[in-house]
């Protein structure tokens, strides 16, 4: 029975990770850069959510539409003022450190507002959960939650990908921007878009993995930024699918991995995971193979 | 004995026959173009030749030697150089170091003595410096030894390119449309580069080429591909004034 | 040109000796504060992993943000080493066999790594150097060696089950890593051993192997064609960086009381710190690398005045420099205001 409640954390676990890499792998898809930001977004949108929700003494519904809502905001102000200027850049790794240093930034501004000590996050979900076979499988609410939102999401983000306009013309962009500006797609702002959408996801796996694991720190998103990134790589950078089961498989490694062999080599075996995978398949799971044409 | 003989060579891309059953004989000294429209898969026929995809079926060999199997690598030292229809130069490094790194391969002193400046380092680094310059001098190069790759004007890129493959000691040299992107004035002056190497090098040339006035101008013999398989083959006039060429062409 | 490369060396070495005699007769007036002293070696060390990481990032052209893993591996290893024989070895040979030590595992994990690794192209690499950079960093946090009167133990569990002697000495204690190695570190050892990884690089550089490096860098498909043999080289060069990066180690555990395999050294943060040192000093730059991890190293430290701000300021600094230095339009209006013509003619071709 334990072995199936640590299976369920590690899929609500996995599924924060999943809301992140989605997130993560759209933008990758279409701006090709390595958004070191991207992680901090998580933070930014858990400290708008606890900032809302003390103000509003403990509604924390409004705290996740201001929070989305602002990071919506802060994800299109950053790709237009630091990385936009930077598009078709000399090297890749200017927009890489400039990715770096809003990081930075925004996880100094949370220094300066909220200080280094460790805030404590009250969940967003109330719910207890159910609990089965008499109490001895107990599943709290917001695992089931996450799961959910994150089945919802995916759905959701599929069904756009594919059904609308705006999504086809993000497919468009991130195979060929200059091919999707001849056809007439306004590259510039499906970019925006992409970065909206996974600035607004992020608020929202914020949310989840506050509720899910209570304290926040400036540094708060750093490392489920990076797990993130690593889960869209693993299943295959772009693709939606990929990200998902890239997000579920770490989660799922990562805790049974952290009460079965140590909590101290968890995040190796993580890592180790991805670095079997690329060896295998050097594009991910899903990842297309793209080979240069001689 | 032939120089490079390849015999019924194959390579099929998903249900694609890219090339098909592709037969070609090239005799030391001389100057062949294969010629076709556009998709007839003569760069695949090159990237067969150097080893960057292997064939399904068929042999190649050069000077007697099978080198089907071998690695692009392998290839170039079993003596094969080419240039790329896209201008493929070390752009960041200067004209003359993109020429060393062809005369790598003949020119060696140990990744120590490299690191320490010592021993052969010295003796070996002035010897490449001297062929280096004797080759850019042949391409007329010579002024711009320090310029970067990149910074060259465009004739002057594809002569590069020429020269850097020159410098790996080939017996035979793929040239990949020369004379792409050129205007008339730079493609009169390839013309006179490529005969120029021919003369001062004795080299075995087969080149890719669109601008049939440079083919008929230089070319001694002739493959056309269409759809992968050779149409005709043969000395140049000959092959011109076939028919059937004609129609490919003209049917483009 | 040759005599110009040599020149251009001699400037990279004049410019280090130069500041390294400045500090010198600072240190002799009494000038610097001991903060300021505290400063010396770590500026080094971290002007010796930008060397090495340039030398994979710009010279190999492959984006490494794992490379404090290497510096770990050189750090651990060597310290270990001096612990284990504090007693029976004088400090002289000591200190150099423990170089040695840390360079070579260094080179063996860079050549391990590099196996894998470099198979892969362009940011997916670059995030499995992270990934190994966090997998040497967890798995040296897991490790309990202990020394007593039968030899060696060692665990992975805790420092408990190592089952010592009541002689023994617990040298590496897992998350709380190795205490009180020797301070054989100072400002001059870290000067010469920057002066060397300057003189490896640069020398490497401007030699045959280097040429094919670069090569492959350039254009890997034309560099095969030229009969470069690409794995090889590019095995030998991240084998190279990554011994450089252990030598920066073993200045970095000799110099620190407690060395523990913390995130703040040794994680993918800190790797990615190097990296903004590379590229503000410039992609392939070398002596651009020491100068931009001394004065970026530095700059921080002594606003520590400005104390919360510092780090804000830094970062909008980083963003603005980025964007003015590298931005297409901005290049293109300094073109237009300055009036730089390039000679590089565009032209596409099919």
């Amino acid at each position: 029975m334990s072995f199936l409640t640590y299976l369920i954390n590690g899929l609500s676990l996995g599924s924060i990770y999943a809301i992140i890499a989605l997130g993560y792998t759209m933008v990758y898809g279409i701006a090709k850069m390595l958004n070191f930001a991207h992680g901090d977004f998580i933070m930014v949108g858990c400290y708008i959510i606890f900032s809302v929700s003390a103000a509003l003494s403990g509604n924390s519904v409004v705290g996740i539409i201001v929070a989305i809502i602002l990071c919506t905001v802060l994800g299109v102000t950053t790709e237009f003022v630091a990385y936009r200027p930077l598009r078709g850049a000399a090297s890749p790794l200017a927009v890489l450190i400039t990715a770096i240093g809003v990081s930075y930034l925004l996880e100094n501004i949370a220094l300066l507002i909220y200080g280094a000590d460790i805030k404590s996050f009250t969940s967003v979900v109330t719910w207890e959960g159910v609990s089965f076979a008499g109490g001895e499988l107990k599943i709290q609410g917001v695992t089931i939650i996450t799961i959910l939102v994150s089945v919802v999401i995916l759905i959701a983000l599929q069904l756009f990908i594919n059904k609308t306009k705006q999504g086809q013309a993000m497919l468009a962009a991130s195979e060929d921007k200059g091919a999707a500006a001849l056809m007439g797609i306004n590259v510039n702002r499906t970019i925006a878009l992409t970065f909206a959408i996974g600035s607004a996801l992020a608020a929202v796996a914020g949310a989840l993995l506050c509720s899910a694991y209570p304290s926040l720190s400036p540094y708060t998103g750093a490392m489920p930024g990076i797990k993130a990134f690593v889960a869209a790589v693993l299943g295959g950078i772009g693709s939606i699918p990929g990200a998902m089961i890239g997000g579920l498989v770490l989660g799922i490694v990562e805790i049974l991995s952290k009460t079965y062999i140590s909590s101290q080599l968890s995040d190796a075996i993580v890592f180790g995971i991805l670095v079997v995978v690329l060896l295998v398949k050097p594009t991910g799971i899903l990842g297309k193979q793209i080979q240069e044409k001689v | 004995m032939a120089l490079l003989d390849v015999n019924n060579l194959s390579i099929s891309f998903g249900g694609l026959r890219a090339v098909d059953n592709f037969n070609i004989s090239i005799e030391k000294g001389e100057l062949y173009g294969l010629i076709g429209p556009n998709g007839a898969g003569k760069t695949t026929v090159f990237n067969l030749l150097t080893g960057v995809y292997k064939p399904n079926e068929g042999i190649i060999r050069l000077d007697g030697e099978d080198i089907t199997r071998k690695s692009t690598i392998e290839i170039n030292h079993a003596g094969i150089a080419r240039t790329f229809q896209n201008i493929r130069l070390f752009k960041n490094m200067s004209v003359i170091d993109n020429v060393k790194v062809g005369l790598s391969e003949h020119f060696k002193y140990s990744a120590l003595e490299g690191i320490l400046h010592l021993g052969r380092f010295s003796k070996v680094e002035k010897e490449m410096d001297a062929e280096a310059m004797r080759l850019l001098k042949v391409f007329d190069l010579d002024a711009e030894r320090d310029t970067l790759a990149a910074n060259l004007p465009y004739g002057k890129q594809r002569k590069l390119e020429i020269a850097r493959a020159m410098a790996t000691g080939p017996k035979l040299l793929l040239l990949d449309e020369p004379a792409a992107g050129m205007n008339p004035n730079e493609t009169k002056e390839l013309m006179d580069t490529i005969a120029l190497v021919r003369r001062e090098f004795d080299m075995t040339i087969l080149l890719i080429e669109h601008d049939m006035k440079l083919v008929s101008g230089i070319c001694e013999k002739l493959t056309v591909l269409n759809f992968g398989r050779v149409l005709c083959q043969g000395e140049t006039k000959e092959v011109l004034a076939n028919p059937e060429v004609i129609t490919a062409y003209l049917g483009e | 040109m040759k005599n110009k490369i040599t020149k251009n060396n001699l400037i990279t070495y004049g410019i280090v000796l130069a500041f390294y005699i400045i500090v010198e007769i600072l240190m002799m007036t009494g000038a610097l504060s001991s903060h300021m002293k505290g400063l010396l070696v770590p500026m080094t060390y971290y002007a010796i992993i930008a060397v090495a990481l340039n030398l994979c990032v710009g010279i190999l052209g492959e984006l490494s943000i794992g490379h404090c893993g290497f510096m770990c591996i050189g750090a651990f290893t060597s310290a270990f080493f001096s612990r284990a024989t504090e007693n029976s070895i004088p400090t002289v040979p000591r200190f150099i066999i423990a170089f040695i030590i840390g360079i070579a595992f260094a080179a063996l994990f860079g050549f391990l790594i590099g196996i894998p690794v470099l198979r892969l192209k362009g940011d997916y690499l670059a995030i499995v150097t992270l990934a190994f950079g966090e997998i040497i960093k967890n798995v040296i946090n897991s490790f309990y060696i202990g020394i007593d009167g039968k030899g060696l133990h060692f665990s992975m569990k805790d420092s408990m089950s190592l089952g010592m002697e009541a002689d023994g000495d617990i040298i590496v204690n897992g998350a709380m890593g190795i205490t009180g190695t020797p301070h054989n570190a100072n400002f001059t050892i870290g000067v010469v051993v920057l002066l060397i990884s300057l003189f490896v690089v640069q020398n490497l550089v401007n030699s045959r192997d280097g040429r094919a490096i670069m090569a492959i860098r350039d254009n890997y498909i034309a560099a095969e064609a030229t009969g470069i043999n690409i794995t090889g080289y590019k095995m030998m060069a991240f084998t190279i960086s990554a011994a450089i990066a252990g030598a920066a180690g073993v200045l970095f555990s000799h110099n620190i009381t407690t060395l523990t395999a913390s995130s703040q050294y040794f994680g993918y943060n800190a790797s990615i710190m190097i990296l903004v040192y590379v590229v503000l000093g410039g992609i392939g730059n070398i002596r651009g690398s020491v100068i931009a991890a001394c004065v970026l190293y530095l700059l921080p430290e002594l606003l520590r005045g400005l104390n919360t701000y510092r780090m804000l300021i830094y970062s909008i600094v980083l963003i603005v420099m980025m964007i003015v230095n590298w931005s297409p339009k901005i290049i293109e209006w300094r073109k237009r205001t300055f009036g730089r013509v390039s000679f590089r003619r565009a032209k596409e071709v099919a």
